[in-house]
């Protein structure tokens, strides 16, 4: 009985003493403004997070050093809150959740693949606290959803793209698919790609998937050679794309390999451990993403310096993309003007000035958010160089021109959404 | 004096919890520790009643609580949104559905347990299916039916476009709260609890010591063993739907068998064949969790560390076969307290 | 034809590895009646080894495998020390759980120390293809098959002809009886966890050769599998264990083939599920009989 009593009192003393919180600061927020960062830091994707994270650090670095951002006649720090939603959906939506509720965050950065932003977008959305995804690149994230932003293109965009250049490029006509039917990203990506390219008058041949976790590709590649396809778009990540190259190599599909297929990739691809993990048998495959190292401008050029500096290796575009999205953030805060200290009211004030930004010109392109909140850039490809360890620029496709391809065919972006 | 405790007692902790979070004085945070450990409570009894009480090995208890999260969250973002504003029951083209803002307004509140026990009737239902093969199958190969369910669950959602594939379902609306989690715990713990001191229970108490005996000796074995693992999951059910609507989101993955064994180490950790143990248990594991999530992905090489420990120097967990006296109905504690001298 | 022959060769290749780990399965089960649930995190462990001997210390194809199966099976000795040994005599739940620790255990404390960066084995067996009408094969998978095999039937003439292996075949058939007879029966249940973790890292090695990304969570839905497959077979059968591994692997293969690859992990346990309900002990299994 005594001990009953002790296990409720001690249950009782930790509820209590943690109900307590801190008394009201003066300056709003003590002089610190608080930017949740949500990035996969473990998990299968692991440079993404931490492209993430040093991105956003070397944006925090560089405005503190210059004495913090000024609001309404008040200077504040940022202060970053680094979780880890382990590339689990359920962890996103737990760590967007306790960014939001516990650690009282002015703006959630992240997530950044999009099984994970998208349901970390829906508690951001349910719970009212601005959202900018430096990386999702899937509708879902922001659709219909007014508090989250996004810094990349989106797939409607970068899928079509892909599908026309396979078409153009290679002069086919036979399309085959391999994705991922667990990620939304790849899900996405498989479906419009198909959408696109046989809008465009393509035939697809094979349209195969497998699950998250899978290794072994052989029986869905075997299938994909049968069919007769002459280009194969394989919308996966990183730690995927090797295995599926080699096999692919291997079972005789590629050039590489005796056959006659080219393979194309997405932004997901893009990333150092890409060579390091796969090597020879990837050099000379393409793939789109957000912007080419090569070509990069003046501004760009500084950041990919500070990157190298701080991380020891060349950015992969989400470390870009998240310096752009606290940087936005500090654009939304200038176009907000004052903070009040009334979490609520300042958090609503924030996602107005985000909505206001008009031509941002940040180390990723210049962007101003659509209504729904995502960013209208240029799609750049590049080819892998396994021996340079680098990605090379090869083309860029901008809207209007995609928007001009789709039209020769009689299509429209808006026709293909449904 | 003495019969009203308990009852008193929970009706005093069912207020200051409700008033407490209704009123602002616990954050979201510790609302959702509470949450979380009222569903804990929920899945630990009900599973202690086929592993302790039963005896047997079943590891699939996450594919229930799937069933049970997914009819509720269908129900709640598919089929009312489409009586109420017309929104499409199938998602049409590759977007997801509206799910509009009727959830925030209190009819819901009166319709939820409604919801709750519909998914508690589905997973329930399911439960047959792993009561059938155990008629004739014990031991471990149940144990693998039981593993190959959960998968099978998982694996059936995960290709059900219809239901959102292994991308999930999304923007379930917030409905699951402290005074619901609270009412239902209780509910749990007073169902299983006087389920096993029924004659039923009897039943299934004699199935584990020894079927055969317990057969020859008039015991419906089939009957307990169908109402064992139906009650069984109707509760795991029941914490799916409260966990649906607590997370706004669910894919597959979230019912894995990773989460079929948080629960089981809940049941050993807070004792097998007991009640209260499953109480404690389930607190024990929520509060570790959480105490222990300062130290990141290390909290994960503690915490089995210290499941390794309690096996080999404490395996009857904290209240292994023992219960809390005010359990006790009145005629057992005579017994119990002769039996545990 | 050639697709079907094609697919035959992953089947094969595929169920290889699924029988070195399952093996290790229906060992251990076979001598203490335990599922050992941390041998798919052995396996992962194999893997790694093999990673470190052939980054850091460069060594060849063959050296590396040894010195896997080598490390290895002394860790899986280590394990049964000092988390089975004390639970020998208690009820068997208590291992089991015991065992499900130690797996979660080596998963995370892998992820903790060496960071969750996916790493990639030197290629470490020749690259090149053969093609046999239309059939590729390649020298990895020959090699892989190969290899497999030598060490299933390394195995049989240990348990069968040995010793020892005469040993662990009379623990598995009366575990009280025999310390009574002056077998050293704390000697070969380490004997077995060792021959069992041993063939886990080589399946390790050969898995991580194969499909060259590692990491520390690859050992979970292997081990299920692998264990599924000693199910199938009969847990405890040796040659059980062998027959369900190539089943698994021709389920897995050929629904992958003929149905749409997302419903492969379905069909695999619905059949599992079919097998069990008509054979529930598998089919080597043998049923224990209950005296009343």
């Amino acid at each position: 009985m005594s001990k009953k009593i002790l296990v409720l009192s001690l249950i009782f003393a930790f509820i209590l003493l943690s109900a307590c919180g801190p008394a009201k600061p003066k300056v709003p927020y003590g002089g610190e403004l608080k930017v949740g960062v949500n990035a996969e830091i473990t998990g299968a994707i692991p440079t993404v997070g931490e492209a993430c994270v040093a991105g956003a650090e070397i944006a925090r670095d560089e405005i503190n050093g210059a004495g913090g951002v000024e609001i309404g006649g008040q200077k504040y720090t940022i202060a970053l809150v680094v979780q880890d939603n382990e590339n689990k959906p359920e962890s996103a939506a737990a760590v967007a959740r306790r960014l939001v509720t516990e650690d009282k965050v002015l703006v959630h950065i992240g997530a950044n693949a999009s099984k994970n932003a998208i349901p970390a977008g829906g508690v951001c959305n349910e719970l009212e606290c601005p959202m900018i995804s430096p990386w999702s690149t899937n509708p879902y994230t922001t659709l219909r959803r007014p508090w989250v932003f996004r810094v990349p293109f989106i797939d409607s965009f970068q899928a079509g793209v892909n599908a026309w250049f396979g078409m153009d490029e290679f002069k086919a006509t036979k399309g085959a698919v391999l994705f991922d039917i667990g990620s939304d990203a790849c899900y996405f990506q498989g479906h419009f790609f198909k959408r696109v390219w046989e809008g465009l008058g393509g035939e697809m041949v094979a349209f195969t998937t497998f699950t998250t976790g899978d290794k072994d590709f052989t029986a869905q590649l075997t299938k994909i050679k049968d069919s007769g396809a002459e280009v194969l778009y394989v919308p996966q990540y990183y730690d995927e794309v090797p295995l599926i190259v080699k096999q692919a190599n291997r079972l005789g599909l590629t050039p590489k390999g005796g056959g006659t297929i080219r393979i194309i990739g997405h932004d997901g691809w893009e990333s150092p451990d890409l060579i390091k993990l796969c090597g020879e048998d990837c050099d000379g495959l393409f793939f789109t993403t957000h912007w080419a190292l090569d070509i990069a401008g003046e501004k760009t050029q500084a950041f990919i310096q500070k990157f190298r500096d701080k991380v020891g290796k060349d950015p992969e575009s989400t470390g870009g993309l998240t310096y752009d999205a606290v940087y936005l953030f500090v654009q939304a805060l200038k176009n907000c003007g004052e903070l009040t200290g009334d979490l609520a009211k300042d958090r609503k004030c924030i996602r107005d000035g985000l909505a206001a930004v008009k031509g941002f010109e940040g180390v990723t392109g210049t962007m101003t958010p659509t209504s729904e909140g995502d960013m209208i850039k240029s799609v750049h490809i590049v080819q892998v160089d396994a021996k340079g360890n680098r990605f090379k620029w090869y083309r860029t496709v901008d809207p209007a021109a995609y928007e001009a391809a789709l039209s020769e065919h009689g299509l429209s972006v808006e026709d293909l959404m449904k | 004096m003495k019969k009203y405790y308990v009852p008193l007692g929970l009706i005093g902790l069912f207020i200051v919890l409700t008033g407490a979070s209704w009123l602002g004085l616990f954050s979201d945070y510790i609302q959702t520790v509470l949450i979380f450990m009222g569903i804990n409570v929920i899945l630990t009894v009900s599973l202690n009643l086929v592993n302790g009480y039963m005896g047997e090995f079943s590891v699939g208890h996450a594919g229930f609580m799937a069933i049970g999260a997914y009819i509720t969250a269908i129900i709640t973002t598919r089929v009312i949104p489409h009586f109420v504003l017309g929104a499409p029951l199938i998602p049409t083209g590759l977007y997801p559905p509206e799910v509009g803002t009727w959830a925030k307004g209190p009819a819901v509140q009166l319709v939820f347990p409604v919801i709750l026990l519909l998914g508690g009737l589905g997973a329930a239902l399911a439960g047959l299916l792993v009561a059938v093969p155990s008629f004739k199958i014990r031991g471990d190969y149940l144990a693998i039916i039981t593993l190959a369910f959960n998968y099978i669950v998982k694996s059936s959602f995960e290709n059900t476009q219809a239901l959102g594939g292994s991308r999930g379902l999304v923007s379930i609306p917030r409905i699951t709260t402290v005074p619901w989690v609270f009412l239902w715990a209780v509910v749990s713990l007073w169902a299983i609890r006087n389920f096993i001191y029924s004659s039923y229970g009897r039943g299934v108490l004699a199935i584990r010591e020894d079927e055969i005996a317990a057969e020859l000796m008039t015991v419906n074995t089939r009957r307990s063993k169908i109402l064992a693992f139906c009650i069984s999951s109707f509760f795991a059910g029941i914490g799916g739907g409260l966990l649906a609507h607590l997370l706004l989101y669910i894919n597959p993955t979230t019912f894995s068998i990773f989460k079929s064994t948080e629960v089981l180490v809940m049941v050993y950790l807070g004792g097998m064949s007991s009640v209260s143990g499953s109480l404690l248990g389930a607190i024990a594991y929520t509060v570790l969790v959480e105490v222990l999530r300062p130290l990141g992905l290390w909290k994960w090489v503690v915490i089995p560390l210290l499941l390794i420990f309690l096996m080999l120097f404490r395996r009857e967990g904290i209240y292994g076969g023992r219960e809390f006296k005010l359990l006790l109905p009145k005629e057992e504690v005579k017994g119990y307290a002769s039996a545990t001298d | 034809m050639m697709y079907v022959l094609q697919q035959l060769v992953n089947a094969v290749q595929l169920g290889s590895i699924y029988a070195l780990i399952a093996l290790g399965y229906s060992m251990v089960y076979g001598v203490l009646f335990m599922v050992n649930f941390a041998h798919g995190d052995v396996f992962m462990v194999g893997a790694f080894v093999a990673f470190f001997a052939a980054t850091l210390l460069k060594l060849p194809f063959v050296p590396t495998l040894l010195l896997s199966m080598l490390g290895t099976a002394f860790l899986g000795m280590t394990i049964e020390r000092v988390a089975y040994r004390p639970l020998r005599t208690a009820p068997k739940l208590s291992v089991v759980i015991t065992a499900w620790g130690v797996g979660l255990f080596l998963e995370y404390i892998t992820l903790a120390s060496l960071g969750p960066w996916r790493r990639t084995l030197p290629p470490l067996l020749p690259e090149q293809v053969y093609e046999i009408q239309e059939v590729r094969i390649s020298a990895l998978q020959l090699i892989i098959i190969g290899v497999s095999i030598g060490l299933m039937v390394l195995l049989d003439f240990v348990v069968e002809r040995t010793q020892e292996g005469m040993a662990m075949r009379a623990i598995a058939y009366d575990r009280f009886a025999v310390p009574l007879m002056g077998v050293p029966v704390n000697r070969i249940i380490s004997l077995t966890f060792a021959i069992g973790s041993g063939l886990a890292a080589a399946g390790g090695t050969l898995f991580s050769t194969a499909y060259p990304i590692i990491e520390p969570m690859m050992g979970m839905m292997i081990g299920w599998k692998a264990f599924i497959a000693a199910v199938v077979g009969g847990i405890g059968s040796i040659r059980g264990a062998v027959v369900g591994a190539f089943l698994l692997g021709l389920i897995e293969i050929g629904t992958g083939a003929i149905f749409p690859s997302r419903l492969r992990d379905l069909i695999s346990f619905v059949v599992v599920w079919i097998i069990l309900m008509i054979k529930p002990t598998g089919f080597f299994g043998v049923a224990r009989r209950q005296k009343v």
